[in-house]
Protein backbone atom coordinates (compact mmCIF):
# COMPACT_ATOMS: atom_id res chain seq x y z
CA UNK A 1 0.00 0.00 0.00
CA UNK A 2 0.92 3.08 -1.17
CA UNK A 3 1.54 6.47 1.53
CA UNK A 4 0.34 9.44 1.28
CA UNK A 5 3.02 11.72 2.87
CA UNK A 6 6.04 9.25 0.37
CA UNK A 7 3.85 10.60 -3.02
CA UNK A 8 3.83 14.15 -2.02
CA UNK A 9 7.01 15.16 -1.89
CA UNK A 10 8.17 13.88 -4.87
CA UNK A 11 4.97 15.32 -6.47
CA UNK A 12 6.75 19.06 -5.15
CA UNK A 13 10.30 18.06 -5.64
CA UNK A 14 12.47 20.82 -7.75
CA UNK A 15 9.50 22.37 -7.52
CA UNK A 16 10.99 25.65 -9.37
CA UNK A 17 8.11 27.53 -11.03
CA UNK A 18 5.47 25.19 -10.18
CA UNK A 19 2.32 27.03 -8.52
CA UNK A 20 0.22 24.44 -6.35
CA UNK A 21 -3.27 24.65 -4.92
CA UNK A 22 -3.64 21.98 -1.93
CA UNK A 23 -7.54 21.32 -1.48
CA UNK A 24 -8.79 20.89 2.05
CA UNK A 25 -7.82 18.86 4.76
CA UNK A 26 -5.02 16.34 4.45
CA UNK A 27 -4.29 17.22 0.98
CA UNK A 28 -3.25 20.73 2.48
CA UNK A 29 -1.16 18.99 5.72
CA UNK A 30 0.52 16.65 3.41
CA UNK A 31 1.52 19.62 0.76
CA UNK A 32 2.58 21.91 4.28
CA UNK A 33 4.61 18.29 5.59
CA UNK A 34 6.65 18.52 2.26
CA UNK A 35 7.56 22.03 2.63
CA UNK A 36 5.54 24.98 3.39
CA UNK A 37 5.92 27.52 0.96
CA UNK A 38 4.75 30.88 -0.75
CA UNK A 39 3.27 29.39 -4.20
CA UNK A 40 1.06 26.67 -2.51
CA UNK A 41 -2.25 27.70 -1.83
CA UNK A 42 -3.74 25.73 0.94
CA UNK A 43 -7.35 25.35 1.48
CA UNK A 44 -8.88 25.07 4.69
CA UNK A 45 -12.47 25.58 3.41
CA UNK A 46 -14.26 25.82 -0.15
CA UNK A 47 -14.33 22.22 -0.10
CA UNK A 48 -14.97 20.99 -3.87
CA UNK A 49 -13.32 24.11 -5.45
CA UNK A 50 -9.60 23.22 -5.65
CA UNK A 51 -9.72 22.15 -9.07
CA UNK A 52 -11.68 25.57 -10.45
CA UNK A 53 -9.18 27.23 -7.93
CA UNK A 54 -6.37 25.47 -10.25
CA UNK A 55 -8.10 26.06 -13.70
CA UNK A 56 -8.21 30.10 -13.08
CA UNK A 57 -4.99 30.10 -11.94
CA UNK A 58 -3.74 28.34 -14.91
CA UNK A 59 -5.67 30.77 -17.37
CA UNK A 60 -4.07 33.19 -15.36
CA UNK A 61 -0.59 32.10 -15.55
CA UNK A 62 -0.50 30.20 -19.10
CA UNK A 63 3.26 29.89 -19.04
CA UNK A 64 3.52 28.38 -15.24
CA UNK A 65 2.49 24.94 -14.53
CA UNK A 66 -0.23 24.37 -12.04
CA UNK A 67 -0.81 21.58 -9.82
CA UNK A 68 -3.65 20.69 -7.86
CA UNK A 69 -3.52 18.06 -4.90
CA UNK A 70 -6.58 17.00 -3.78
CA UNK A 71 -7.94 14.21 -1.94
CA UNK A 72 -11.21 12.04 -2.98
CA UNK A 73 -13.88 13.73 -1.09
CA UNK A 74 -12.82 17.16 -2.08
CA UNK A 75 -12.71 16.07 -5.81
CA UNK A 76 -16.17 14.49 -5.44
CA UNK A 77 -17.91 17.36 -4.24
CA UNK A 78 -16.62 18.88 -7.31
CA UNK A 79 -16.54 16.51 -9.72
CA UNK A 80 -17.92 18.94 -12.80
CA UNK A 81 -15.12 21.11 -12.35
CA UNK A 82 -13.60 17.87 -14.54
CA UNK A 83 -15.71 18.57 -17.33
CA UNK A 84 -15.24 22.55 -16.90
CA UNK A 85 -11.43 21.92 -16.82
CA UNK A 86 -11.56 19.79 -19.87
CA UNK A 87 -13.87 21.45 -21.63
CA UNK A 88 -12.30 24.81 -21.34
CA UNK A 89 -8.74 23.01 -22.14
CA UNK A 90 -5.89 23.71 -19.53
CA UNK A 91 -2.51 22.35 -21.27
CA UNK A 92 -0.61 23.18 -18.42
CA UNK A 93 -2.74 22.25 -15.13
CA UNK A 94 -2.65 18.96 -13.52
CA UNK A 95 -4.61 17.54 -10.58
CA UNK A 96 -3.30 14.57 -8.56
CA UNK A 97 -5.66 12.89 -6.31
CA UNK A 98 -4.54 11.46 -2.91
CA UNK A 99 -7.32 8.83 -2.90
CA UNK A 100 -7.33 7.01 0.54
CA UNK A 101 -11.39 5.84 0.11
CA UNK A 102 -12.58 8.19 3.16
CA UNK A 103 -13.82 11.50 4.75
CA UNK A 104 -10.11 11.92 6.95
CA UNK A 105 -11.08 14.44 8.69
CA UNK A 106 -14.62 13.74 9.59
CA UNK A 107 -13.92 9.84 10.80
CA UNK A 108 -12.64 8.09 8.22
CA UNK A 109 -16.16 7.41 6.80
CA UNK A 110 -16.27 6.01 3.47
CA UNK A 111 -16.28 8.04 0.07
CA UNK A 112 -17.80 6.75 -2.86
CA UNK A 113 -14.14 5.40 -4.53
CA UNK A 114 -14.42 2.65 -1.26
CA UNK A 115 -17.68 1.80 -3.37
CA UNK A 116 -16.30 1.18 -6.86
CA UNK A 117 -16.67 4.70 -8.11
CA UNK A 118 -13.51 5.42 -10.33
CA UNK A 119 -12.53 9.27 -10.30
CA UNK A 120 -9.52 8.72 -13.10
CA UNK A 121 -12.65 7.09 -15.39
CA UNK A 122 -14.54 10.25 -14.70
CA UNK A 123 -11.36 12.82 -15.98
CA UNK A 124 -11.07 9.63 -18.64
CA UNK A 125 -15.01 10.47 -19.85
CA UNK A 126 -14.38 14.18 -19.34
CA UNK A 127 -11.66 14.03 -21.68
CA UNK A 128 -8.58 14.83 -19.87
CA UNK A 129 -5.44 14.26 -21.93
CA UNK A 130 -4.00 11.95 -19.47
CA UNK A 131 -6.09 10.33 -17.22
CA UNK A 132 -4.83 7.18 -14.71
CA UNK A 133 -5.56 5.62 -11.11
CA UNK A 134 -1.86 4.33 -9.40
CA UNK A 135 -2.03 1.81 -7.07
CA UNK A 136 1.36 0.30 -6.99
CA UNK A 137 5.25 1.90 -6.80
CA UNK A 138 6.02 1.15 -9.92
CA UNK A 139 3.71 3.58 -11.23
CA UNK A 140 4.30 6.31 -9.46
CA UNK A 141 7.20 7.69 -11.01
CA UNK A 142 5.55 7.78 -14.50
CA UNK A 143 2.79 9.63 -12.82
CA UNK A 144 4.95 12.42 -11.66
CA UNK A 145 6.21 13.22 -14.87
CA UNK A 146 3.05 13.19 -16.09
CA UNK A 147 1.97 15.57 -13.80
CA UNK A 148 4.90 17.81 -13.93
CA UNK A 149 5.67 17.99 -17.72
CA UNK A 150 2.75 16.06 -19.92
CA UNK A 151 0.21 18.35 -21.96
CA UNK A 152 -2.60 19.19 -19.86
CA UNK A 153 -5.21 18.49 -18.26
CA UNK A 154 -3.80 15.54 -16.35
CA UNK A 155 -5.29 13.81 -13.63
CA UNK A 156 -3.75 11.07 -11.34
CA UNK A 157 -5.37 9.36 -9.09
CA UNK A 158 -3.16 7.65 -6.42
CA UNK A 159 -4.54 5.25 -4.07
CA UNK A 160 -3.44 5.64 -0.67
CA UNK A 161 -3.64 3.89 2.43
CA UNK A 162 -6.00 5.35 4.82
CA UNK A 163 -4.22 6.47 8.02
CA UNK A 164 -3.91 9.19 10.84
CA UNK A 165 -0.67 11.35 10.19
CA UNK A 166 0.58 14.08 12.54
CA UNK A 167 -1.28 17.25 11.28
CA UNK A 168 1.46 19.40 9.92
CA UNK A 169 -0.99 22.81 9.58
CA UNK A 170 0.04 25.94 7.15
CA UNK A 171 -1.27 29.49 7.75
CA UNK A 172 -4.50 29.80 8.75
CA UNK A 173 -5.75 33.19 7.68
CA UNK A 174 -6.85 33.60 4.02
CA UNK A 175 -5.66 37.16 3.38
CA UNK A 176 -2.31 36.11 4.03
CA UNK A 177 -2.39 32.39 2.23
CA UNK A 178 -3.52 34.77 -0.97
CA UNK A 179 -1.20 37.89 -0.26
CA UNK A 180 1.80 35.66 -0.36
CA UNK A 181 1.45 33.82 -3.19
CA UNK A 182 0.57 37.23 -5.10
CA UNK A 183 3.71 38.85 -4.15
CA UNK A 184 5.58 35.65 -4.63
CA UNK A 185 4.13 35.71 -8.42
CA UNK A 186 3.28 39.04 -9.42
CA UNK A 187 5.62 41.06 -7.35
CA UNK A 188 4.91 44.30 -4.98
CA UNK A 189 3.39 46.47 -7.87
CA UNK A 190 0.23 48.72 -6.55
CA UNK A 191 -2.16 46.70 -7.98
CA UNK A 192 -0.82 43.48 -6.66
CA UNK B 1 -32.78 52.40 -25.97
CA UNK B 2 -29.28 51.86 -24.56
CA UNK B 3 -27.36 48.47 -25.95
CA UNK B 4 -27.15 47.36 -22.14
CA UNK B 5 -25.39 43.95 -22.79
CA UNK B 6 -22.73 46.08 -25.38
CA UNK B 7 -22.54 49.01 -22.63
CA UNK B 8 -21.80 46.26 -19.59
CA UNK B 9 -19.00 44.28 -22.07
CA UNK B 10 -17.76 47.41 -22.89
CA UNK B 11 -17.46 48.17 -18.61
CA UNK B 12 -16.01 44.62 -18.13
CA UNK B 13 -13.33 45.51 -20.76
CA UNK B 14 -12.28 48.84 -19.06
CA UNK B 15 -11.86 47.04 -15.70
CA UNK B 16 -9.67 44.70 -17.22
CA UNK B 17 -11.76 42.07 -17.04
CA UNK B 18 -9.62 39.09 -19.00
CA UNK B 19 -11.17 36.12 -17.84
CA UNK B 20 -15.02 35.00 -18.07
CA UNK B 21 -16.96 32.14 -16.71
CA UNK B 22 -20.93 31.48 -17.27
CA UNK B 23 -23.64 29.27 -16.41
CA UNK B 24 -26.14 30.56 -19.38
CA UNK B 25 -29.02 32.23 -18.95
CA UNK B 26 -31.01 33.80 -22.05
CA UNK B 27 -30.60 37.22 -20.30
CA UNK B 28 -27.04 36.86 -21.01
CA UNK B 29 -27.06 35.42 -24.38
CA UNK B 30 -26.16 38.09 -26.23
CA UNK B 31 -23.15 39.37 -23.53
CA UNK B 32 -21.91 35.78 -23.32
CA UNK B 33 -21.89 36.12 -27.01
CA UNK B 34 -20.09 39.33 -26.83
CA UNK B 35 -17.49 38.00 -24.31
CA UNK B 36 -17.00 35.00 -26.74
CA UNK B 37 -16.33 36.66 -29.78
CA UNK B 38 -13.71 38.71 -27.86
CA UNK B 39 -10.13 37.95 -28.42
CA UNK B 40 -8.91 40.20 -25.68
CA UNK B 41 -11.68 37.83 -23.34
CA UNK B 42 -11.56 34.19 -22.65
CA UNK B 43 -14.90 32.72 -21.64
CA UNK B 44 -15.33 29.21 -19.58
CA UNK B 45 -18.39 27.52 -19.32
CA UNK B 46 -19.50 26.05 -16.21
CA UNK B 47 -21.51 23.22 -14.83
CA UNK B 48 -22.55 25.21 -11.70
CA UNK B 49 -22.06 28.69 -10.61
CA UNK B 50 -19.82 27.95 -7.57
CA UNK B 51 -17.10 26.82 -9.88
CA UNK B 52 -17.47 30.42 -11.55
CA UNK B 53 -16.09 31.49 -7.42
CA UNK B 54 -13.35 29.11 -7.10
CA UNK B 55 -12.12 29.90 -11.39
CA UNK B 56 -12.50 33.88 -10.18
CA UNK B 57 -10.45 32.90 -6.97
CA UNK B 58 -7.57 31.49 -9.42
CA UNK B 59 -7.35 33.97 -11.58
CA UNK B 60 -6.85 36.52 -9.00
CA UNK B 61 -4.41 34.67 -7.34
CA UNK B 62 -2.70 34.94 -10.98
CA UNK B 63 -3.13 38.54 -11.40
CA UNK B 64 -6.07 38.18 -14.06
CA UNK B 65 -9.10 39.17 -13.30
CA UNK B 66 -12.59 37.59 -13.89
CA UNK B 67 -16.04 37.88 -14.13
CA UNK B 68 -19.52 35.61 -13.81
CA UNK B 69 -22.35 35.69 -15.37
CA UNK B 70 -25.19 33.75 -14.44
CA UNK B 71 -29.37 34.07 -13.31
CA UNK B 72 -30.32 34.56 -10.22
CA UNK B 73 -31.92 30.86 -9.31
CA UNK B 74 -27.76 29.94 -9.38
CA UNK B 75 -27.32 32.39 -6.42
CA UNK B 76 -28.12 29.44 -4.08
CA UNK B 77 -25.53 27.19 -5.25
CA UNK B 78 -22.72 29.75 -4.17
CA UNK B 79 -22.62 30.90 -0.21
CA UNK B 80 -20.37 28.53 0.73
CA UNK B 81 -17.88 29.36 -1.91
CA UNK B 82 -18.49 32.79 -1.58
CA UNK B 83 -17.33 32.23 2.38
CA UNK B 84 -14.15 30.94 0.86
CA UNK B 85 -13.55 34.43 -1.28
CA UNK B 86 -14.33 36.71 1.81
CA UNK B 87 -12.16 34.69 4.04
CA UNK B 88 -9.53 35.36 1.54
CA UNK B 89 -10.33 38.41 0.06
CA UNK B 90 -10.98 37.65 -3.03
CA UNK B 91 -12.30 39.56 -5.59
CA UNK B 92 -15.83 37.75 -7.33
CA UNK B 93 -17.85 40.15 -9.92
CA UNK B 94 -21.01 38.32 -10.03
CA UNK B 95 -23.48 39.94 -13.08
CA UNK B 96 -26.86 38.42 -12.38
CA UNK B 97 -29.62 38.23 -14.35
CA UNK B 98 -33.06 37.93 -12.54
CA UNK B 99 -35.94 35.73 -12.56
CA UNK B 100 -38.97 35.42 -10.54
CA UNK B 101 -39.79 38.91 -9.98
CA UNK B 102 -41.71 40.77 -12.98
CA UNK B 103 -44.21 39.15 -14.62
CA UNK B 104 -42.32 35.68 -14.13
CA UNK B 105 -44.34 32.57 -15.47
CA UNK B 106 -42.54 29.83 -13.86
CA UNK B 107 -43.09 29.62 -10.31
CA UNK B 108 -40.05 27.49 -9.55
CA UNK B 109 -37.74 30.74 -10.17
CA UNK B 110 -40.28 32.73 -7.11
CA UNK B 111 -37.83 31.84 -4.02
CA UNK B 112 -34.43 32.40 -5.31
CA UNK B 113 -36.07 35.63 -7.56
CA UNK B 114 -37.23 36.82 -3.71
CA UNK B 115 -34.02 35.54 -1.87
CA UNK B 116 -31.20 36.07 -3.89
CA UNK B 117 -30.63 39.26 -2.96
CA UNK B 118 -30.99 38.36 0.78
CA UNK B 119 -28.76 35.05 0.07
CA UNK B 120 -26.10 37.23 -1.58
CA UNK B 121 -26.15 39.95 0.93
CA UNK B 122 -25.75 37.40 4.18
CA UNK B 123 -22.94 35.65 2.49
CA UNK B 124 -21.20 39.16 2.10
CA UNK B 125 -21.80 40.71 -0.92
CA UNK B 126 -22.45 43.95 -2.13
CA UNK B 127 -25.13 44.13 -4.11
CA UNK B 128 -26.16 46.54 -6.77
CA UNK B 129 -29.09 46.67 -9.05
CA UNK B 130 -29.72 47.74 -12.34
CA UNK B 131 -33.19 48.96 -13.62
CA UNK B 132 -32.85 50.62 -16.74
CA UNK B 133 -30.49 50.48 -19.48
CA UNK B 134 -28.56 53.46 -18.98
CA UNK B 135 -27.60 51.98 -15.54
CA UNK B 136 -25.81 49.03 -16.83
CA UNK B 137 -22.52 50.51 -18.26
CA UNK B 138 -21.74 52.76 -15.28
CA UNK B 139 -22.82 50.21 -12.66
CA UNK B 140 -20.68 47.33 -13.72
CA UNK B 141 -18.02 49.83 -14.25
CA UNK B 142 -18.44 50.82 -10.38
CA UNK B 143 -19.17 47.31 -9.06
CA UNK B 144 -15.88 46.11 -11.04
CA UNK B 145 -13.69 48.73 -9.06
CA UNK B 146 -15.12 47.80 -5.50
CA UNK B 147 -15.06 44.30 -6.20
CA UNK B 148 -10.96 44.70 -7.68
CA UNK B 149 -9.91 47.22 -5.52
CA UNK B 150 -12.08 46.50 -2.39
CA UNK B 151 -11.04 42.61 -2.80
CA UNK B 152 -14.69 41.85 -1.96
CA UNK B 153 -17.72 40.36 -3.68
CA UNK B 154 -19.78 42.47 -5.93
CA UNK B 155 -23.65 41.23 -7.41
CA UNK B 156 -24.76 43.22 -10.18
CA UNK B 157 -28.28 41.93 -10.35
CA UNK B 158 -29.86 43.12 -13.82
CA UNK B 159 -33.88 43.30 -13.52
CA UNK B 160 -35.76 41.23 -14.84
CA UNK B 161 -37.65 44.10 -16.25
CA UNK B 162 -35.16 44.97 -18.44
CA UNK B 163 -34.07 41.61 -19.50
CA UNK B 164 -37.77 41.71 -21.14
CA UNK B 165 -39.89 38.71 -21.87
CA UNK B 166 -38.38 38.86 -25.31
CA UNK B 167 -34.69 37.71 -23.94
CA UNK B 168 -37.04 33.99 -23.46
CA UNK B 169 -36.51 32.77 -26.29
CA UNK B 170 -37.74 29.28 -27.67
Amino acid sequence: MMHRRDIVPRLLADRGDLLVVAGLGAPAWDCTAAGDHPLTFPLWGGMGLAAMIGLGLAKAQPARRVLVVTGDGEMLMGMGALATIAAAGAPNLAVAVLDNERYGETGNQETHTARGVDLAAVAAGCGFRIARTVSEEAAVAAAVHDLREAPGPVFVVFKVAAENLPLVLPPREGVHLKQRFRTALLGTGPDV
Amino acid sequence: MTDWPLEIHAALRRAGVSLVSYVPDAGHKRLIELCRDDPGMEAVVLTTEEEGVGFASGAWLGGRRAALLMQSSGIGNCPNALAMARTCGFPVLMLVTMRGEWGEFNPWQFPMGQTGPDVLRLAGCAVHRVERAEEAGPTVEAAAKLAFDSRVAVAVLIAQRLVGTKSFQR
